[in-house]
């Protein structure tokens, strides 16, 4: 076990974790920050996209001895009110069906956004493709991502 | 008003009974009920809320509390249940607030989430309960005004009598001491104002805030976690080295029951390790393992020479196909498939010495119950369970497997224990859809008239493989159904719609070479079977004649069916689940290739209670099986999944999904279930729409993986 000083959603953190732990545990069972998901632990689904120095990352195969001194944001910590551009968008498309890989998917489209706010078609879909939903709401995640770039700008 | 009916008095009487204890409850309200004044507090709401019904209570601050039984999976049951409930109550959808109900059996009937039949179960007594209580709430403002309920009616959470208003808050103490009446009224559903509406998934907010909701999420002090290593299929434990799995730092124990090993800790990540670091050996229980070879001999072996049960039998199938100018015949074939939900199983236990607490996410939480009073051996009414937001179910949480499992290590370990599965868990975990195998054969005369209709359905663990009172029995003189089942150890569970999910694919594909074959379009050979089922009946069918019509010539007008000069159109019409879905799948040759264009709907699920859940629902399901159809795939080697992760069980991607409209049939009839009904059509009008750009028929599935689609790539963004 070793001391790991972490900085996540703008508050720092002291865990005391084995050094191969992945952030997504350290979120979850050491913190209590649920919201990113566990689904796969492989870095195939993207359940458990937070964001480190603003770009997505998945989180279940991040060790956590990697990320120290980075900037770490997780859904809870997207906005402080729950109102970021994209968190609306997802709310007035009505994206969800069983909402479980929703955050991973709202994560990846915020990165996204910061990134390129005015992306094509081809590119929200490029840059969402690696996110599954077992659900099928790939559509409405395709017109929430377009609704969250025209408030964003 | 319309309709005046019995109210159900073990909904209601018994209920009102309880009502009187929510009386007891001390509040004082009159300085503070003011909402224009003030932010009532959702803990203020419920605190006070008065209770009138199993469905719903009302609180001082004119907040109601509608209470919603079914398990949440993705079904927006949540959301649409107390949408009927707040439509007959006649309540301002933004003064409800809406709270998952737990298991509990006086309350409430069929706590199920399966079989897409929450809804036709459960309008009418939503509709009742609303209704029950907005007719005590006149009853209370009359008795108050001192005038006729005749001369009161309700808008908005308001009782009115000409200029004035009394609110539904200001009602509530009264009204809940109201006799519950013997008959209530129902709308009119021309006066609906939220049912037909799009209202938003109640969830929304908490799923986008990464609020705790699932079984996954909880959590409790003192909580032991536990992952289990489970035997291969057909082995049992022979011996567990556990040396290595107890030296990870986190793991506090390795303890073995029924052939399984769980490692126990306090945390998730060193259990993911240990399991790894476990040695078993296992052994053969009978000498058999069964891979996917097998399997196709088995399949192979039935077809040709097995003993099947005969589930349907019309007029002289022999003497038909002896007559007929021309014999069809043709085979379809499918593999297991997991469910794979985005969350994996899990499930919280605490056995104590006077019941047992569960906590997690359940599709039928009186099973978990039940089997948890089993393994306990206590009674059912010791066992609290309480249900968590789904992460996805699609038939694997019927099943109460997780539960036992959790049950059991918290009575070994007498300890409270969540249970997790890992993915690899999941996938390679069993109750998969079942693997089956079709033939089909149809004869036709001279003039191209259907006459004779075979089909035989061999099924690995899959009960019975056939729908033998659906289209087009009805429509054939001469009908032979057979279903044929082999036992395997490889365990299976109802996958969202159960057997039409592969069934419907395979018949709607054989009705395109059967409407080839006769020189007839799809759309008109469908309507001309339909016509016959109406005008001379064969035998018992399940399906409404008139409403399948509507959808299928609805799905050729939206679609401009035969019209599209380029464009290569496959046609598909199934019921299930009580609904009706006729799908038209375009497709275009590019660069030598078949691309996936659009797919149309038409649903008749009755009344359309929240148009938003609906479209959710009906894409939802078109995705579901597009991409099992397409592109899954599940294989045994030894009775080990060999697909076990993501990596490797190929689920459908954004870039893949072609254009999807929807539409519905707005016919007034009591609405059905959404859950299933449009899956099963989908596979059958992509198959039928390749075949139609590209020559090429694909009868097995996964489509991408048989020879024909061989470097062909569909979907591609244009």
């Amino acid at each position: 076990m070793a001391n790991y000083k972490l900085q996540i959603n703008g508050r720092n953190y002291e865990v005391d974790v084995e050094e191969d732990t992945p952030l997504l545990w350290v979120l979850r069972d050491t913190l209590g920050l649920v919201g990113t998901k566990y689904s796969c632990g492989v870095a195939q689904c993207g359940a458990c996209t937070v964001h480190v120095n603003d770009e997505a990352v998945r989180s279940c195969v991040l060790p956590v001895s990697s990320v120290q001194n980075d900037a770490i944001t997780t859904i809870e910590g997207l906005s402080e009110n729950g109102d970021h551009p994209v968190q609306q968008a997802w709310e007035e498309v009505d994206v969800a069906q069983c909402g479980y890989c929703q955050a991973g998917q709202i994560m990846t489209a915020a990165a996204l956004l910061k990134k390129n706010s005015n992306p094509s078609e081809e590119e929200i879909v490029a840059g969402m493709n690696a996110n599954i939903c077992r659900c099928g709401t790939y559509h409405r995640i395709k017109e929430a991502v377009k609704l969250a770039s025209a408030k964003t700008k | 008003m319309e309709k005046a009916l019995k109210t159900n008095r073990r909904d209601f009487l018994k209920i009102a009974a309880t009502a009187g204890g929510g009386l007891l409850i001390g509040f004082n309200w009159s300085s503070c009920d003011s909402p224009k004044m003030k932010v009532v507090s959702e803990k203020e709401i419920m605190d006070s809320a008065l209770n009138f019904n199993s469905y719903l209570s009302i609180s001082p601050t004119d907040h109601v509390v509608i209470y919603s039984p079914n398990p949440e999976l993705g079904q927006n049951i949540k959301t649409s249940f107390p949408m009927i409930v707040a439509e007959e109550l006649d309540v301002d959808w933004s003064k409800v607030r809406v709270k998952q109900a737990f298991l509990d059996t006086e309350k409430y009937d069929r706590q199920v989430t399966g079989g897409s039949g929450a809804m036709p179960h459960s309008w009418e007594r939503l509709r009742k309960a609303g209704a029950t209580a907005r007719q005590m709430l006149v009853q209370a403002a009359a008795n108050r005004l001192g005038v006729s309920v005749s001369d009161l009616r309700t808008e908005n959470g308001q009782v009115i009598h000409g200029s004035k208003k009394l609110t539904y808050g200001e009602l509530a103490n009264e009204a809940a001491l109201v006799p519950v009446p013997e008959e209530v009224s129902l709308k009119n559903i021309k006066d609906f104002k939220i049912i037909g509406t799009p209202i938003k998934n109640v969830d929304n907010r908490a799923m986008f805030t990464g609020k705790p909701l699932y079984g996954l999420d909880f959590y409790r002090e003192g909580m032991v976690q536990a992952m289990i290593q489970r035997p291969p299929f057909g082995m049992k434990l022979k011996s567990v080295d556990a040396e290595a799995a107890k030296a990870v730092k986190g793991v506090k124990d390795v303890v073995t029951f029924k052939n399984n090993v769980a490692v126990i800790g306090e945390t998730t990540w060193p259990l993911m390790k240990a399991k790894k670091l476990l040695k078993i050996q296992y052994e053969p229980i009978d000498g058999k393992l069964e891979s996917t070879e097998f399997h196709n001999q088995v399949f192979d072996e039935m077809l040709a020479s097995g003993k099947a049960d005969v589930k349907r039998k019309d007029g002289d199938v022999n003497a038909a196909f002896r007559s007929a100018a021309r014999v069809i015949k043709s085979e379809y074939q499918c593999p297991f498939l997991s469910h794979s939900p985005m969350e994996p199983m899990n499930f919280f236990a605490h056995v104590k010495p006077d019941g047992v607490e569960l906590i997690g996410p359940t599709q039928t939480p009186d099973r978990a119950r039940k089997a948890a009073a089993e393994i306990c051996g206590v009674s059912p009414d010791k066992v609290t369970v309480e249900m968590t937001r789904l992460g996805g179910g699609f038939g694997r949480r019927l099943r109460a497997d997780f539960v036992e499992e959790a049950v059991e290590l918290s009575k070994m370990l007498q300890a409270p224990v969540k249970l997790t599965w890992s993915r690899e868990d999941d996938l390679t975990g069993g109750a998969y859809r079942p693997a089956v195998k079709y033939r089909f054969e149809a004869a036709l005369d001279n003039e191209n008239n259907l006459i004779g209709y075979k089909l035989r359905g061999v099924g690995i663990n899959a009960g019975n493989c056939t729908r033998e009172n659906n289209f087009p029995s009805g429509s054939v003189d001469n009908l032979l159904i057979e279903s044929l089942e082999y036992k395997s150890p490889i365990t299976t569970n109802a996958w969202r719609a159960p057997i039409t999910n592969f069934l419907a694919f395979a018949e709607q594909s054989f009705l395109d070479e059967v409407a080839e074959a006769a020189g007839k379009d799809p759309v008109a050979l469908r309507l001309e079977l339909l016509d016959r089922a109406k005008k001379n009946p064969v035998g018992e069918i399940h399906y409404d004649i008139d409403r399948m019509r509507t959808v299928v010539e609805t799905a050729a007008e939206k679609s401009g069916w035969g019209t599209k000069p380029g464009v290569s159109q496959g046609f598909s019409v199934y019921f299930s689940h009580r609904s009706y879905v006729a799908q038209v799948a375009e497709a275009r040759m590019v660069d030598g290739k078949p691309k996936l264009d659009k797919i149309y709907a038409v649903t008749d699920c009755g009344i359309v209670v929240n148009p938003t859940g609906a479209d959710q629902q009906v894409r939802g399901g078109m995705v579901d099986g597009m991409g099992h159809a397409m592109f899954t795939n599940m294989t045994f080697t030894d009775g080990i999944a060999d697909q076990k992760n993501f990596d490797t069980y190929r689920l459908i991607k954004m870039n893949e999904i072609p254009e999807i409209e929807t539409h519905f049939i707005d016919n007034g009839i009591d609405p059905t279930g959404l859950g299933e009904p449009a899956l099963p059509p989908t596979g059958g009008a992509i198959a039928n729409a390749i075949y139609k750009a590209s020559g090429k028929r694909v009868r097995n599935q996964p489509f991408m993986e048989q020879e024909e689609m061989k470097n062909v790539r569909l979907g591609d963004p244009a």
